[in-house]
């Protein structure tokens, strides 16, 4: 019932509103004004308020840097990390000048020449010389783009050194398993008829090389300085690996194993005593105290980054930068999978 | 009724001169407004069409912002619309918000932005600005629409089945959309996403050959390649872009569609799922993002150059001023249209590929840049000493000049491979592609609707309300998006259901709740633009023959729907279609039916 009333409401409201914009069309018609027309002082109403929107929208971007850049990812905690994101703020500088640049020309002009009664368009069709400027210095400001991007996308795609310590990171829905290569350093090989039981990840029994892989649920341990190398493998749909604070990503595809490597440079222990990392872990420790929810303390982090079904978004694992001497007894702590049974 | 079947049988094909059309101009109300072939009808078709699509998609954004805004939050709204399966106590269902997340994409880019802007413009401008009585063919024309219309009623359909509508995303990535086992959705409602889509696509090829074989065939006299207004050669490339690409679509998702049903493996292999490993070998999932992309990119341009062409067209006649550069602008849509073809892989730098090809299409999205830049300038300038009338068209067409160029700036990030690795698939891609594609594109499609609403429904809408829905939809669509680039800065994935698990995401729920409350009041906003609408189509004042003393052949018609636009002979052209605030004229328009006076030059000086 009462969503009849509802209904019967809102058409009544429809109606309404359409009877009073009649009542005020009919009111100017008497007045002999053609008020629907467009006339000078729309033209000088909207040029000011493009004028307006146009210093709105800068103060609106400036307040967000203020606000939010100490919410952004704290610095980079690998070694190609940092490289990249210097590159990353010289492209995004880049960028927000051109974004100024252009939104207010584009503001400003609309605004300068809206028109009066007595003005006058000025006919003024091309100017090669002109257009000539604006095709080749965008095309140099590129060519730099492209020369640095280039420069770093080789070096974070080379091929990973001999020695690199080699993880399988192994998705399905919805968590992550790391394997590690063990003494060999050698992943042992795996198919997916072989999953069953314990044997979560399809490990060839028969393959020697997999005899002292150590599997890992709940917390991927790795050293920092040294290079890892991340065999990435999925068993049922795409996922993606993808880890913010080393500003690496790569995609786990099913029948394919990918990879991605990677030097962390900074523990875990490290990063919690920065004062900057300090200060963000207490703003959201206040905000988790009023909903009632556990203190956070910080942790590097693996997260799923490809649409995969209803847990995509809790598929997660923490991740621990140790020092070497961390590293070495926490790896001596763990079993080989083999060894478990 | 032997009348009228006589005139549609005929009508196609004779080009109808006016005099034929005079005979039988008792059509039924049948054949005039449902089976009808007349280009403007089908435009007004697809217009309609499209506004019921994007609204219904534009509900769901709000349905799934206001879990973001407020994870978890109980909404009677949520239970009311979505039922107490899917929205059970008031919060939607993690599966259900997945289809919201999927089907508002799929609405967006294919039935709104691609049907609707391409199908009501391309529809409506072609034969009027080139000087045709119709299209080449309006029988496909009138199947154009048809097939459109049953592959939206296909994709309203699939929200209703059991398992609810396809959920993967709106690209639907096998495995995910291949296996029932990996999400419900990937059911009957995946197969419903797959078959509406390909009634689309034979929708817009339909439409794309129609376009195309008008421009080059039937231009009236006078009316060279060089004379075309750019609405025309952005309807143009836009068309030859869909004609080759679209059945790429269609492969992708015929493949696809045996994967799921015949036991095929083109994209499975290595699987198991659900308990069980699958027998599927050999196939890879690679192979359908390749084929995806090659229609999706060219895709992004399919969306924008109609809006761009639009753009170009409201802003030289409100600035009063010719379009500046307009062979640039020409080189600039051939340009963009060629690299659209070439760029397909920088959707799928993370996916494993080949570094070397990965640099590769680094080298080729980042060319595009160049034509883009080209595109805005020559806009800015021709705004430049313009003489500019504020109608809410022109607002809207400079507000997409500002979206282009704010979204548009971060893709020089995301075409950067290394740069692209930190932001893949975050909220900063999400607010990269919303502004410059989504946002672009739609404010275009509103500035169409207003500057030709004369055209399409012989009134005119109201300045008023048009002047306050541009100035909501605008401060909310930034308002909306642009904060979504710091989200994705943190590190924030796109398509999670709450950022709740993980604590380093707490301090930016403000954030979201800002981002939401735009979106909110951004869609409330429209509800101005649809009341306008059919308002004034029944009821707005009666518009005068030229409104905007515009140039174009459009305006030289009559202000009645009459069959073959012109009651007696084509017009002939005698200029471009940009002579505005021309020296020596006595007004600051000459339309392109004037002839030259004796020692004018025509095209601005060339």
């Amino acid at each position: 019932m009462i969503q009849v009333l509802v209904y019967v409401a809102i058409v009544l409201l429809i109606i309404t509103v359409a009877q009073l914009v009649r009542v005020f069309e009919l009111a100017s018609e008497l007045k002999g004004a053609k008020s629907n027309e467009v006339n000078y002082k729309d033209h000088r109403t909207q040029g000011k308020l493009i004028m307006g929107f146009l210093i709105a929208f800068f103060a609106f971007f400036i307040w967000q840097v203020f606000n939010y850049k100490d919410m952004l990812l704290p610095e980079a905690a690998s070694v190609h990390g940092k490289d990249l994101d210097w590159l990353m703020w010289f492209n995004m500088w880049l960028v927000i000048i051109v974004f100024f640049i252009i939104n207010f020309l584009l503001f400003y002009f609309a605004y300068k020449y809206y028109s009066r009664p007595d003005s006058m368009a000025t006919y003024y069709p091309h100017n090669n010389k002109l257009e000539m400027i604006w095709t080749v210095v965008p095309a140099i400001v590129l060519a730099v783009i492209i020369i640095l991007g280039l420069k770093m996308w080789n070096t974070i795609t080379e091929p990973a050194s001999q020695d690199a310590i080699v993880i399988e990171l192994y998705a399905k829905q919805f968590d992550w398993t790391a394997r590690y290569a063990g003494k060999d350093n050698v992943l042992g090989r795996s198919n997916f008829k072989n999953i069953g039981g314990a044997n979560a990840l399809g490990m060839d029994t028969l393959d020697p090389a997999g005899l002292d892989d150590i599997v890992v649920h709940n917390e991927l341990h790795i050293p920092v300085g040294k290079q890892i190398e991340f065999k990435i493998n999925s068993r049922d749909v795409i996922h993606s690996a993808f880890m913010p604070h080393f500003r690496i990503q790569m995609n786990a595809v099913p029948g394919m194993t990918t990879s991605m490597h990677m030097t962390p440079s900074i523990t875990t222990d490290e990063m919690r005593r920065k004062p900057y990392v300090i200060d963000q872990v207490k703003r959201i420790n206040e905000i988790r105290a009023k909903k009632g929810e556990e203190p956070y303390e910080f942790n590097y982090i693996l997260l799923c980054n490809k649409i995969c079904g209803a847990s995509h978004s809790n598929m997660q694992m923490n991740v621990v930068v140790d020092t070497q001497e961390q590293y070495d007894t926490w790896l001596g702590q763990q079993k080989a999978f083999f060894a478990k049974k | 009724m032997s009348d009228h079947h006589e005139h549609s049988a005929h009508g196609g094909e004779e080009g109808h001169s006016p005099e034929h059309a005079h005979e039988h101009h008792e059509q039924s109300f049948l054949s005039k407004y449902v089976f009808s072939m007349d280009h403007k009808v089908i435009a007004r078709q697809f217009l309609i069409t499209a506004v019921v699509m994007a609204l219904v998609g534009m509900v769901m954004s709000s349905l799934f912002r206001l879990q973001l805004g407020w994870p978890n939050h109980k909404f009677w709204l949520i239970e009311y619309l979505l039922g107490d399966h899917w929205g059970k106590g008031g919060t939607i269902d993690p599966n259900m918000y997945l289809a919201l997340v999927t089907i508002h994409g799929t609405i967006m880019v294919f039935f709104l932005l691609t049907g609707g802007l391409s199908g009501t413009f391309a529809n409506l401008l072609i034969p009027y600005q080139v000087g045709a009585r119709d299209m080449a063919s309006g029988f496909l024309n009138m199947l154009s629409f048809w097939f459109f219309l049953i592959s939206s009623v296909v994709m309203l359909c699939s929200l209703f089945v059991e398992g609810g509508p396809a959920s993967s995303g709106w690209t639907v990535y096998p495995p995910l959309s291949a296996l029932p086992q990996a999400i419900p959705g990937s059911g009957t409602g995946m197969t419903l996403w797959l078959l509406s889509i390909t009634l689309f696509v034979i929708s817009a090829l339909l439409g794309g050959l129609n376009y195309i074989i008008t421009v080059f065939n039937m231009r009236t006299k006078g009316m060279s390649m060089t004379r075309l207004p750019l609405t025309i050669w952005a309807f143009l490339v836009t068309a030859i872009l869909g004609v080759l690409s679209f059945p790429v679509l269609v492969s992708a998702v015929v493949l696809l569609l045996m994967d799921r049903t015949f036991g095929t493996s083109f994209y499975l292999s290595d699987i198991y799922i659900g308990g069980q490993a699958l027998e599927s070998s050999g196939g890879s999932p690679i192979l359908y993002q390749h084929l995806f992309w090659f229609l999706g990119h060219p895709e992004v341009y399919i969306v924008l150059l109609p809006a761009l062409g639009i753009a170009s067209e409201v802003i030289a006649t409100q600035a009063r001023k010719p379009i500046f550069g307009y062979r640039a602008m020409i080189g600039s849509i051939l340009a963009i249209g060629f690299l659209s073809f070439i760029v397909w892989g920088h959707h799928m730098f993370i996916t494993g590929m080949n570094p070397f090809l990965g640099s590769v299409f680094v080298f080729t999205t980042l060319l595009i840049a160049i034509p883009s830049a080209v595109k805005a300038f020559n806009y800015i300038t021709t705004l430049w000493k313009g003489n500019i009338k504020f109608t809410p068209a022109m607002l809207f067409a400079i507000g997409l000049v500002s979206t282009f160029v704010t979204g548009g700036v971060t893709g020089i990030i995301l075409a950067d491979s290394a740069l692209d690795v930190p932001v893949h698939d975050t909220y900063f891609v999400v607010a990269h592609f919303h502004i410059v594609m989504g946002l672009s594109a739609v404010l275009g499609m509103f500035a169409g609707v207003y500057h030709w609403f004369p055209k399409l429904f012989l009134r005119q809408m109201n300045k008023k309300m048009g002047y306050l829905h541009f100035w909501l939809t605008f401060v909310c669509a930034y308002g909306t998006f642009f904060p979504m680039h710091f989200l994705g800065l943190a590190g924030v994935p796109r398509r999670y259901y709450t950022n709740s698990a993980f604590p380093m995401f707490d301090q930016l729920v403000n954030l979201n709740m800002l981002v939401s409350v735009f979106a909110i009041v951004g869609a409330l906003a429209q509800f101005i633009f649809v009341f306008n609408f059919f308002y004034s189509m029944f009821r707005g004042p009666k518009s005068e023959q030229n409104p905007w003393h515009s140039n174009a052949l459009e305006w030289t018609t009559p202000m009645a729907h009459t069959h073959g636009n012109w009651p007696g002979a084509l017009p002939v052209v005698h200029r471009w279609a940009y002579d505005y605030s021309k020296p020596g004229k006595r007004l600051d328009y000459v339309p392109q039916t004037v002839p030259l006076e004796e020692g004018e030059i025509d095209g601005g000086g060339h």
